[in-house]
């Protein structure tokens, strides 16, 4: 009986390397696969920031305070980047679906973003401009597209870092919205 | 060998060369201090391995401009960072803070350290130990007893064998 502790226990040992090697192979394993690109907001959970944007096809301006009473998917684009053009046909779709679909236009000129609107379709409620950007940094946006789903009382429930037409990305993001719609209905 | 050797140089030379000027004005030197300290100290989120100083990615160049801004108008160190990290997260810091998310990246370096010391402790102890007689078990020393006998049976007969070939040499 002894014995069989012992030899289970030097082989324990003798495989103790081979195991750590495996944890480790698959510590690192996870480590690659994950997308650096993906930066949790630490602004999930929290009000929305407080600014102030003027709109891209008309006079006024979106504030903060407009994104109360509804859920709304505010989406980060510009004209210059390419995956905002992938992604404009979801976008659209979403938009058809009944959502409130708002444009973040981010550090475009506004004659090229107009003329982007006017080929591919426009599909949002409004969009505000944000030539220099500096509304984005407040919001945490680091590239484009990204979008935001935000709730009823104006609380950012969710992000998509890049184009939401990316099928993981789709399926979270309509996972999020089912959850807030269903909890607050 | 000499193009390997010029492209070494060119790619350890990238970053030197590609340092983005700017022309930033400060009121005094502690600003500007402030100023170099954070842009080294703060990561570029677009280009993922490079501080925010030696970034020419536009984002960079706008959070340069911010925190050129935010000195000039009286903000501290901490409060610029303060304004990064709630935008941005924690992964702005080159140097993330130590908390309970962020424990396993601090301590587990340790951790490891501290458990390889452990085995080669006791590795070491166990080669001491075999090496010093210890007390045997009894099949052990049955074992050994049966071990010496025949040992002593296979000397006796290789004797008889070697004398024999001694004495056949002489005839």
């Amino acid at each position: 009986m002894t014995e069989i502790k012992q030899n289970n226990k030097s082989m324990l040992q003798r495989f103790m390397p081979l195991i750590i090697f495996t944890l480790l192979v698959v510590l690192l394993g996870v480590g690659l696969t994950l997308n650096p690109r993906l930066i949790p907001s630490p602004l999930i959970g929290k009000p929305v920031p407080v600014f102030e944007l003027p709109l891209l096809n008309k006079e006024g301006v979106f504030s903060s305070e407009d994104f109360k009473g509804q859920i709304t998917l505010l989406n980060v684009w510009a004209s210059w980047c390419y995956a905002c053009r992938q992604e404009h046909e979801v976008v659209k779709q979403l938009a058809r679906s009944g959502l409130n679909v708002i444009g973040f236009n981010y550090k475009d000129k506004k004659e090229d973003a107009q003329l982007w609107l006017r080929q591919l379709g426009n599909p949002y409620q409004l969009v505000m401009a944000d030539e220099d950007g500096r509304a984005a940094m407040d919001w945490g946006v680091y590239g484009a597209p990204e979008t935001f789903l935000i709730d009823q009382q104006g609380i950012i429930r969710h992000k998509v870092i890049g184009p939401v037409s990316d099928q993981q990305n789709y399926d979270e993001l309509i996972a999020a919205i089912k959850k807030i719609s269903g909890s607050n209905l | 060998m000499k193009t390997l050797f010029a492209i070494v140089l060119l790619v350890f030379n990238a970053g030197v060369l590609a340092a983005p000027m700017d022309s930033f004005e400060f009121e005094s030197e502690a600003q500007e201090k402030i100023f170099h300290k954070l842009s080294e100290e703060l990561r570029c989120l677009v280009c993922q391995n490079q501080a925010i100083a030696e970034s020419n990615a536009d984002l960079a160049k706008d959070l340069r401009t911010e925190i050129h801004t935010m000195l000039l108008a009286g903000k501290s160190e901490e409060q610029i960072k303060e304004f990064m990290v709630n935008r941005y997260g924690d992964y702005v810091l080159y140097d993330p803070p130590f908390k309970p998310m962020t424990w396993l990246l601090w301590i587990g370096p340790i951790g490891v350290l501290f458990l390889g010391l452990h085995y080669a402790r006791r590795f070491i102890f166990q080669q001491n130990a075999s090496e010093a007689p210890g007390e045997l078990s009894a099949e052990e020393a049955e074992r050994i007893r049966d071990l010496q006998s025949e040992l002593n049976r296979s000397d006796q007969s290789n004797n008889k064998e070697t004398g024999n070939m001694k004495k056949e040499k002489r005839s």
